[in-house]
């Protein structure tokens, strides 16, 4: 428990000491977040415990619970989850990628003892082919700006005494020992911070409006209900930094004046919610959450509230209602939270991105932070990127960057030399972008200036195979099941939306449908209540703006990209058929005919389009067209 | 596991009896019950002093609440195209024999739920099943007896029907 002020900087600098102590010694630091855990980290991380204890080496093994003694710790994600299980071996830096349970016999043996590299582990940059001896020599993480994500693989993510070591925690001292809440909003405001949860609010003018509300009681929110399919980055953040967060929650509630806090999780992130309540309680021991925090008479508390499964959750007004145990729908606004908020009190809701820039903000000052980012979106942006591309996890760049960029230089362009054809970004609310966007800069501003948003930063990669039009009902299907009910263009307006979309990939549309679609699309933008409704059809309006000839395409009968099935065409090639009967046998619904020894037909009617007869025939006789 | 009342007044009393903890209540009984049945609805709005039908309007708004029996064992049955060619009916037959359940409904026991789906993108390896995310492939109706008793952990081919 720390009492003051004095005893919060002696305390950070011991861990300092303890923390490059621990950099200079052999240590081992396994990956943990979601993507290496589920390529069997865990399994790893136990072996090397095994290993280690057989061979009573001196070594602190980072890993995920605390139920082994000695230094137990873990480090989180690095961003590079398709190489998973990831270690990473101090003081050399050596960098392994894809670490099965039989290699780590092998780092034992030769790095940890000898001090050599395991060549064969080490990870294969895909520009030089050839393999990189540390993560800071990658291509990967040369062309990051890693700022929010700083300390990659020298970090250990449930430990607060790691984080002080790091220097956490010291920008809320700073705001607390040498700053008023008004001089901290100014700050935040000249630093040009914008929402990361999407819509790219200015941070500072939601933060100046909750100060200058007149209540006894406000509330700080922390909005982690990312619902977007293809969006971890919220996750990644409080699964590796959660104290981060924790952070900039606390300089958010002293600069506007709250008591209590939630933080809004969703229950499908099993892992951030444990790492962060783990961070809420650490916390509370030394005194940093709480009444009378470091003896400066501010109090502030939190606690986490579990989502439920519900998409709309993310929007602000819904979340709050979701906070009060009610249903989660929205209400109109204003009055805004910051006005009036969880039970009727002022609130702030920002993202877990945008509160994991303040305490960075506060320690290097606005003018540093600027460097970053172009002038009207500063700082940097965490982004998922998912796909057909070589490298897919997080990364971390300064706004301003192009996509080319993103999913060429630091993703290592597409698989098997498929070519891309669209870029998805934003997750369901945001738009399909085309090949002649890959050189915008990204920001707010351009982004929005082709009717696109950043969103939750999901980057979605498509290729060549993909038909536009089924992403687009892929998009709507998913707005349709999660739209509240509340509001009738967004209810009805998404279901037919999908219902048209569904006529189109069953080659059932028509010129009208065409017509309608977009005629719905903008009718359920414009009446629409919330960003639920108010987004829902971007994916239809981008595609229709971008790849308008697919549509026209699928009204003549064609998919361009052969993926509706609707559009294929089961036929026997008679050269090939030499009459065995076996396709007709095995058909589901009887449509193949003929006599036996002579070339067989399909019943283009009757053919249900299941493959199966493709499959069964010995001659390759069967195509399709 | 025990299912009762005493269970879910505890975790009531965990969360003070405060209605905006209705939530977290109801995703922590699920977990005890597996389920929201139409008696711990009823419980818990009687607890909280709220309308039942408010506490049902949340349990159907959140995707996470099932307000029908699920089995500790969910099994889904893929019936699409390929797998039912390879006789996907052979093995809810075989299913039936076995525990005594069609489709949509829970053992007596509640060790075993049954759904099918329309595809679970394994036709590589049809007939499949999926029982708690693990995947079953290229089943016979013996195979399925098997896993069932298997997981039933027992010798005794007892029926719960």
């Amino acid at each position: 428990m720390l009492r003051n002020l004095t005893e919060a900087y002696e305390f950070i600098e011991k861990q300092k000491e303890i923390r490059n102590a621990k950099l200079r010694n052999l240590s081992v630091y396994i990956c943990v977040g979601t993507g290496c855990s589920a390529k069997g980290a865990q399994k790893v991380y136990r072996k090397f415990q095994e290993v280690l204890e057989r061979e009573k080496l001196s070594v602190n093994v980072f890993k995920m619970d605390d139920a082994h003694e000695g230094i137990v710790r873990k480090t989180g994600c690095c961003g590079r989850c398709s190489s998973g299980p990831l270690v990473v071996v101090q003081p050399y830096g050596y960098f392994y990628a894809h670490v099965g349970v039989d290699d780590v016999e092998k780092i034992v043996e030769r790095t940890l003892k000898r001090g050599e590299i395991v060549e064969e582990l080490l990870l294969i940059d895909f520009e030089t082919n050839e393999r990189v001896k540390s993560l800071e020599d990658t291509q990967l993480y040369k062309r990051q700006n890693f700022y929010i994500m700083e300390d990659i693989g020298k970090s250990e993510c449930d430990s607060i005494e790691d984080y002080m070591g790091r220097g956490g925690y010291s920008s809320l001292l700073k705001v607390l020992s040498s700053m008023k809440p008004e001089e901290v909003i100014e700050t935040i405001k000249a630093s040009g911070l914008r929402g990361r949860g999407g819509g790219g609010f200015p941070t500072g003018l939601k933060w100046e409006a909750t100060r200058k509300s007149k209540s006894d009681v406000k509330f700080v929110v922390c909005n982690g209900d990312e619902g977007d399919p293809g969006a971890f980055m919220n996750r990644t953040l409080l699964e590796r930094d959660p104290h981060l967060v924790l952070e900039g929650m606390i300089i958010a509630a002293y600069a506007v004046g709250a008591q209590k806090g939630y933080a809004y999780v969703r229950a499908e992130y099993p892992i951030a919610i444990q790492m962060l309540q783990k961070a809420i309680e650490d916390a509370r021991r030394l005194g940093l959450l709480g009444e009378n925090i470091l003896g400066t008479g501010f109090s502030f508390d939190l606690e986490i509230k579990e989502g439920a499964g519900a998409f709309v959750c993310g929007e602000e007004t819904a979340l709050l209602a979701s906070i009060e145990g009610k249903r989660g729908m929205p209400r109109p606004r204003p009055p805004y939270p910051a006005q009036a908020g969880l039970w009727g009190y002022p609130t702030l809701i920002n993202n877990v991105e945008t509160y994991a820039n303040v305490p960075r903000i506060i320690r290097d000052g606005v003018e540093k932070y600027r460097k970053l980012g172009t002038p009207g979106s500063p700082g940097t942006k965490m982004f998922s990127v998912t796909g057909p591309v070589k490298m897919t996890g997080i990364v971390e760049v300064q706004f301003g960057t192009t996509l080319r960029q993103i999913i060429f230089d630091i993703c290592g362009g597409l698989l098997n030399n498929e070519k891309i054809k669209a870029v998805q970004i934003g997750g369901p609310s945001g738009a399909c972008l085309s090949v002649e966007h890959l050189d915008m800069p990204l920001d707010y501003d351009t982004l929005k200036s082709v009717d696109a948003m950043v969103g939750s930063g999901g980057i979605v990669v498509i290729s060549e195979k993909t038909c536009m039009v089924e992403v687009a009902r892929f998009f709507l299907d998913f707005t349709k099941r999660e739209s509240c009910g509340k509001c009738v263009p967004c209810r009805e307006g998404t279901a037919q939306a999908y219902r048209i979309l569904e006529k189109f990939v069953n080659a059932k549309a028509s010129e009208e449908d065409l017509k309608n679609l977009e005629f719905l699309a903008k009718l359920i933008k414009t009446a629409s209540l919330c960003g639920l409704g108010k987004t829902a059809p971007n994916p239809i309006l981008s595609t229709l703006r971008w790849f308008r000839s697919e549509y026209e395409a699928h009204l003549r009968g064609i998919c361009p990209s052969g993926s509706c099935t609707a559009f294929k065409k089961y036929v026997i090639d008679e050269k090939l058929c030499k009459g065995c009967g076996l396709c007709a046998r095995s058909c589901p619904n009887g449509a193949i005919s003929g006599e036996r020894g002579k070339p067989y037909v399909i019943d283009p009617e009757k053919c249900v389009k299941c493959g199966l007869c493709v499959e069964k025939c010995r001659f390759k006789a069967i195509k399709v067209a | 596991m025990e299912r009762t009342y005493e269970a879910v007044e505890q975790i009531l009393r965990k969360y003070n009896y405060r209605r905006e903890n209705l939530v977290k209540i109801l995703l922590e009984v699920q977990k005890l019950h597996r389920y929201l049945s139409k008696d711990v609805i009823h419980y818990v709005a009687v607890a909280l002093q709220l309308p039942p039908a408010k506490v049902y309007g949340v349990a159907t708004f959140y995707a996470q609440f099932s307000l029908k029996p699920k089995g500790e064992y969910t099994i889904l049955i893929c019936d699409g195209t390929a797998c039912h060619m390879e006789g996907s009916m052979s093995l809810i037959k075989a299913i039936e024999e076995e525990i005594g359940i069609k489709p949509g409904e829970v053992t007596k026991d509640l060790k075993f739920s049954l759904d099918c789906v329309g595809c679970l993108g394994a036709c590589a390896l049809a007939p499949a099943m999926v029982i708690n995310d693990e995947v079953y492939g290229n089943l016979t109706p013996e195979k399925v007896k098997e896993i069932l008793r298997s997981l039933r952990g027992d010798g005794d081919a007892q029926k719960s029907n």
